[in-house]
């Protein structure tokens, strides 16, 4: 078993990578941090430096070396007992004796690494779509400086996501979330002579870390409760301690919505969503990789992961369900009329994302997980694309300065459209399986609201889909003048390609039942994961056995219909349009386009709550409190110490010494007499002493 | 000489101040090479001490013990536990790092300089060693001394206010600790007839003094040490000797001085009144003002304008943690809190070292003099960034352990107490990361950055063992919990007796299962 005893390697390849980076990247490529300064890339050509090749070589082929890995132990396992599979390195937290509710406990966690169905999915995902990334991204920065820096972090990253999906216990698992949450801030800020980038990355590490403190809270109180943070000891512990799904809220209910707290900070859904829009401002591989494809579906698999505890958490599950479901159409709604091709693709992530939430809501694990896996495609293709896109019109990003591309950028233009109508929802495309699995799922959990919402949010997303393929690559040509629009070299159109097979076929092997024997020939993701993901949901998935397929059919060509209908819309509205008006106000009125345009105005209203007032504000109150009140204090006694010693000084020198002085005068006053007779002169003294002797005398001889 | 091991290493510093103080004036090279020379050797005489210590042994070790003043039962008595060993080890290292960090930027009275630095490292090597109540004062307060001169003579602009207010603070808070200490003196004569110091006599006292009597003495003595700390309201005399202190005092303060504080509390004040520490009102209070200091510290840290001051306020929030981990008392609480204040001393001196590397060449430490340093000076803002995140607690480095640890006791106790103390991982992260980038990122603003020159062989090696040391708490914490769980369940046991029996691990036959079944899966999948 010689792939799955290595697969501690899975992660170490891409680390290997980053330590050379950081190390030796300066000499391969000495250029300055941000090449010339007052100019981020994309107008000088040289050609690649040897140095560039190596590195060129080397960071890519970490990566691939690790999906080669992920590949030879994911087949071995198919042989192994329970599709499980775990490897510990050596016993990393070993806090000490701790009182749990189980007892007294030993506070564990271990450097180990789990392989079962649910992380080999995430592994897949993680190394095949991040190696076609690392190609791309060759292409992309070729222009760039701080090239290793750029290859040093996006190989740390896999390293730390790597390490998140296959750790085997919640606190190794932290440790990946915290380090892909680092390498974010470090890609989101790359340009970091950018003042905007370097405050998005700000934001997007300081929201997480919000995120971050409710998940450390859930971890310390699963181990209270269970008195283990291990994986594969959640289910026995969650049985030996008699455990049964929680009508109000118990200690399951409160872990499960602080696990959530932490999904919502890393998977940017409600009210934590608002960094993922601002860490666009990263070069845009970055925000394919990470903000699309992996790490903001971190969230997604830790509920997952926790699938065990969810169950027996029906209230935690329904509000993961409704926050889902209500960011799914929040944030589709702003990605209606945003401008910026980025911005329009981060929105419809949030949303996306907030599919996933609604699918594990409602109990279906697997299918939140079929939707990340079929998202991760044609999300980094619809990025990679605009990644071209960009490129090709010399760094614009407003859909207001394209139009008319199709022809010049034919392979960007012909696979992003296949992205659109993967996510759009056409049948028979990766994203229409996942979508409509998640609608049924909903729909026949009798979720009926939330099952309009994400109904809605499917309308949404194929409108403003095809809005962003007719602004970009139809119409008349906005691009500015002077711009040379060229096709990406081959590195970036391959990976685009590969992708864009990927959005197609991706989706058969999560067919529905109702496919019938086509379902039954095709590989079945729901079974591979069941080993691993709690299957039965908490709002009887059983029930769904009991409508009839007709009905399934039925919804299934409701949300096709509707699709088609947004895209025809969109078509109506968009395909020819000028923009000298706005083609949108008279769908949605010009109030809540500007609403929407402003998204909410959330960002306003955090930043003045929040920043401005909450922590400003608060700190400067302390700051002054410290200031006049403690050290006022302080300083008031100093100065009544020496108020009161300078009094005592007062009373020394003009008191005490006064007498002392006093005395002093008065001694040398009466002394002044006597001092008459002290002439130095012996004869003076002879004199006095005869008329002493004398007076003497004299009063004895009369008296 | 294996017997005077204790001895031995205070004494080497304190034979270095004696050997600097012959050296001439003039020859300021050879000073210090002098200076250096002793603070390896002061490194070296530990070894000893590694090799001797056991681990698994609870009780001091090492011991040294004769009678000093007889006719007050004075002792010379020296004896280290876990606790003691760790902070040697940190003031070891942490001394010597910061005699050479001193090298170029130290220029006047160098001789004087490096005898007192030499004299205030063996005046708290000495008071982590001491186990005699009178000494150990003797120690806690000649080490005032010279780190008022340092504080005084080297510091910035306003160093006199900074160097008189650290004095008298710390000055006004061990009378109380002196009273407390003399009450227990004389209450241990008249109990058992003879005088003596030695802390496990003192220890005796116990028994026989009611919780009310014991409050009081135990916050005679925790006032003493919560300035040092310093906790909240105490605090006041940190960033202001922290900001005017040369670069080396800020290393020394925030490494080693704070920590004093911590050790004081498990060492004396806790194991010596029982009743008094586990009293409602006193650990209410003490977690009170350490989630206070937690969050106050971290607010106050966001607005400061003066980089030194920042990570002057930022020790306030961290120890908030530390002092918030003792007064939890259990295992996990306290080994946590003594682990982070080890932590805070490798991550605050590596924050100060860095602002020392570049006050060096531009002599300010305004944050708006600044900007944009990641353009010239890569090296350094790599560093940087590593201190950064080690000390907001990015798991993998120390501080995340120390937290955590430190968490996982305080839930024990209270869940509201912890979700409190969460909230500092957030405003951790702010204040830090928002320094970073008016220091670091975005274009040079300001000519004058434009020569500045990155970190030269000597910096990066003063920073380096820090570096490792994060690394190696963050990567393998467990020879540190070794260490840590002897003194650390004997303190346990000594505050609360029925801590390990109460909530007996009664295994129910799943979990022995289960944890057979933990560890046949370690062995079969190595």
């Amino acid at each position: 078993m010689f792939f799955l005893d290595s697969i501690w390697l899975i992660p170490m390849f891409p680390l290997i990578g980053a330590v050379l980076m950081l190390l030796f990247g300066r000499r391969l490529d000495p250029q300055h941090p941000l090449g010339p300064p007052e100019d981020d890339g994309h107008d000088s050509h040289h050609a690649p430096s040897p140095g560039r090749k190596l590195i060129d070589l080397l960071c890519p082929g970490m990566v691939l070396l690790s999906f080669l890995f992920a590949v030879g132990a994911i087949i071995q396992l198919q042989g192994v007992d329970g599709h499980r599979y775990e490897v510990v390195k050596w016993t990393w937290l070993a806090g000490l004796d701790s009182g749990t509710e189980v007892g007294i406990r030993a506070f564990t966690a271990d450097w180990g690494f789990l392989l079962d169905s649910l992380s080999a999915v995430m592994m897949l995902v993680i190394t095949g779509i991040g190696f076609l990334i690392h190609v791309y991204s060759t292409g992309y920065m070729a222009h760039d400086g701080g090239y290793y820096r750029f290859f040093g972090f996006l190989n740390l990253f896999l390293f730390f996501m790597l390490v998140l999906v296959m750790a085997n216990n919640y606190v190794l698992l932290f440790v990946g979330w915290e380090g892909v949450g680092f390498c974010s801030y470090g890609l989101i800020g790359f340009y970091f002579r950018k003042q905007s980038a370097s405050n998005a990355a700000n934001k997007a590490f300081i929201v997480n870390r919000i995120g971050d403190a409710g998940f450390v809270l859930g971890m310390l109180l699963t181990f209270s409760a269970l008195g283990t943070l291990t994986f594969t000891e959640i289910g026995p512990a969650l049985e030996a301690g008699g455990f049964h799904a929680e009508s109000a809220w118990g200690p399951l209910t409160v872990i499960g919505l602080l696990f959530f707290v932490g999904a919502t900070g890393k998977s940017a859904q409600l009210p934590l969503h608002v960094w993922l829009p601002d860490a666009m401002e990263g070069p845009t591989p970055v925000s394919a990789l990470i903000h699309a494809a992996t790490m903001v579906t971190a969230g997604v698999y830790l509920v997952a992961r926790s699938s065990a505890i969810f169950t027996l958490a029906p209230n935690a599950m329904l509000v993961v369900a409704v926050v889902g479901g209500l960011t799914a159409i929040f944030a589709a709604s702003i990605a209606l009329v945003q401008y910026d091709i980025k911005k329009v693709l981060a929105y419809s992530t949030v949303s996306q994302l907030g599919y996933m939430f609604l699918a594990c809501g409602v109990g279906a694990f697997w299918v939140g997980i079929f939707h990340l896996y079929t998202h991760a495609f044609f999300k980094a293709l619809l990025f990679l694309g605009s990644g071209s896109v960009i490129h090709a019109v010399g760094g614009e990003q407003d859909m207001r300065k394209m139009g008319a591309l199709r022809d010049k950028i034919p392979v960007t233009y012909k696979t992003m459209l296949v992205g659109a109508m993967a996510i759009a929802g056409i049948p028979g495309l990766a994203g229409f399986f996942s979508k409509d699995e998640i609608l049924w799922k909903t729909f026949s959990s009798h979720h009926t609201l939330l099952y309009g919402l994400g109904l809605l949010t499917a309308m949404m997303t194929a409108f403003y889909m095809f809005r962003l393929i007719y602004m970009t690559f139809f119409g008349d040509n906005r691009v500015a003048p002077g711009t040379h629009v060229h096709e990406s070299p081959r590195s970036m159109t391959l990976p685009l390609v590969v992708l864009a097979v990927g959005s197609v076929l991706a989706g058969w092997i999560g067919t529905p039942p109702v496919f019938g024997p086509v379902h039954d020939a095709l590989p079945s993701l729901e079974h591979w994961l069941s080993s691993s993901v709690a299957v039965e949901g908490a709002h009887g998935g059983a029930d769904a056995e009991h409508h009839s397929a007709l009905l399934e059919w039925g919804l299934m060509a409701l949300s096709v219909g509707l699709a088609l209908f947004a895209i025809w819309l969109s078509t109506r509205l968009f395909r020819t349009a000028k923009y000298e008006g706005e083609p949108m106000h008279g769908l949605v009125g010009q109030g809540v386009h500007r609403l929407l345009l402003n998204k909410y105005f959330v960002d306003e209203i955090y930043g003045g709550a929040f920043v401005d007032g909450a922590a400003k504000g608060g700190g400067g109150l302390m700051v002054r409190f410290d200031r006049r009140g403690i050290d006022g204090a302080v300083n008031g006694v100093g100065g009544l110490t020496r108020g009161s010693s300078s009094g005592t000084m007062f009373f020394d020198k003009w008191v005490i010494d006064g007498i002392v002085n006093v005395i002093g005068f008065g001694t040398k006053l009466v002394s002044y007499p006597v001092r008459m007779f002290q002439t130095g002169l012996v004869q003076n003294y002879a004199l006095h002493f005869v008329i002493g002797v004398g007076i003497v005398a004299g009063y004895y001889l009369f008296r | 000489m294996s017997e005077h091991i204790l001895s031995i290493i205070w004494l080497t510093p304190l034979i270095g101040m004696l050997a600097v103080m012959c050296l001439p004036k003039e020859n300021k090279a050879l000073i210090r090479i002098v200076a250096n020379g002793f603070a390896v050797l002061g490194l070296l005489v530990t070894i000893p001490m590694i090799l001797a210590f056991d681990k698994t042994n609870g009780d001091f070790q090492l011991v040294e013990r004769f009678d000093w003043i007889p006719a007050l039962g004075a002792q010379y008595y020296l004896g280290v536990d876990g606790f003691g060993y760790l902070m040697i080890i940190l003031t070891v290292v942490v001394g010597w790092l910061s005699i050479l960090c001193s090298w170029a930027s130290i220029q006047d009275r160098v001789k004087e300089y490096y005898a007192f630095f030499l004299f205030l490292q063996a005046g708290m090597l000495g008071v982590f060693m001491v186990l005699d109540v009178f000494l150990f004062y003797v120690f806690w307060e000649i080490m005032l001394v010279p780190m008022y001169f340092i504080i005084g003579i080297w510091g910035g602009g306003k160093r006199l206010y900074a160097a008189i207010k650290f004095f008298l603070y710390t000055l006004a808070g061990s009378v109380l600790m002196l009273l407390a200490m003399l009450t227990v003196y004389f209450k241990h004569f008249e109990l058992f007839g003879n005088y003596s110091f030695a802390i496990e006599d003192l220890m005796r006292v116990a028994a026989y003094t009611g919780p009310d009597m014991q409050f009081w003495l135990f916050w005679g003595f925790f006032v003493a040490f919560a300035v040092k700390v310093p906790m909240f309201p105490f605090h006041t005399w940190l960033p202001d000797a922290h900001t005017e202190a040369p670069t080396a005092g800020s290393v020394i303060l925030a490494g080693i001085l704070l920590k004093m504080g911590l050790y004081g509390l498990v060492r004396f004040a806790m194991p010596m009144f029982p009743k008094g520490v586990t009293d409602d009102l006193t650990v209410t209070l003490v977690a009170v003002l350490s989630i206070v200091g937690i969050v106050y510290g971290a607010l106050v840290s966001l607005m400061q304008t003066d980089w030194k001051r920042l990570v002057a306020y930022s020790s306030v929030s961290h120890l908030g943690f530390c002092t918030l981990g003792l007064i939890a008392m259990n295992p996990n609480g306290i080994a946590g809190g003594m682990l982070q204040g080890f932590n805070h001393g490798l991550s605050t001196p590596l924050l100060f070292l860095a602002v020392g590397v570049v006050y060096d060449q531009r002599h300010t430490r305004e944050i708006a003099d600044y900007g944009g340093l990641a353009n010239r000076m890569p090296i350094y803002t790599v560093l940087f960034a590593i201190a950064m995140f080690a000390s907001m607690g990015m798991p993998g480095l120390n501080g995340f352990i120390g937290e955590f640890t430190i968490l996982r006791g305080a839930l024990e106790v209270s869940v509201v107490w912890t979700a409190f103390a969460v909230l500092g991982i957030v405003l951790g992260a702010a204040y830090l990361l928002w320094l970073f980038q008016r220091v670091m990122l975005g274009p040079i603003k300001n000519p004058k950055n434009e020569g500045l020159k990155d970190m030269n062989a000597r910096e990066i090696l003063v920073m380096a063992p820090l570096i490792a040391g994060c690394f190696w708490i963050g990567l393998y914490p467990k020879p540190y919990f070794e260490i840590l769980e002897p003194p650390t369940n004997k303190l346990v046991e000594r505050l609360d007796p029925a801590y390990f029996s109460s909530g007996a691990p009664e295994l129910i036959e799943g979990e022995v299962e289960l944890s057979q079944a933990r560890t046949e899966d370690a062995t079969t999948s190595e």
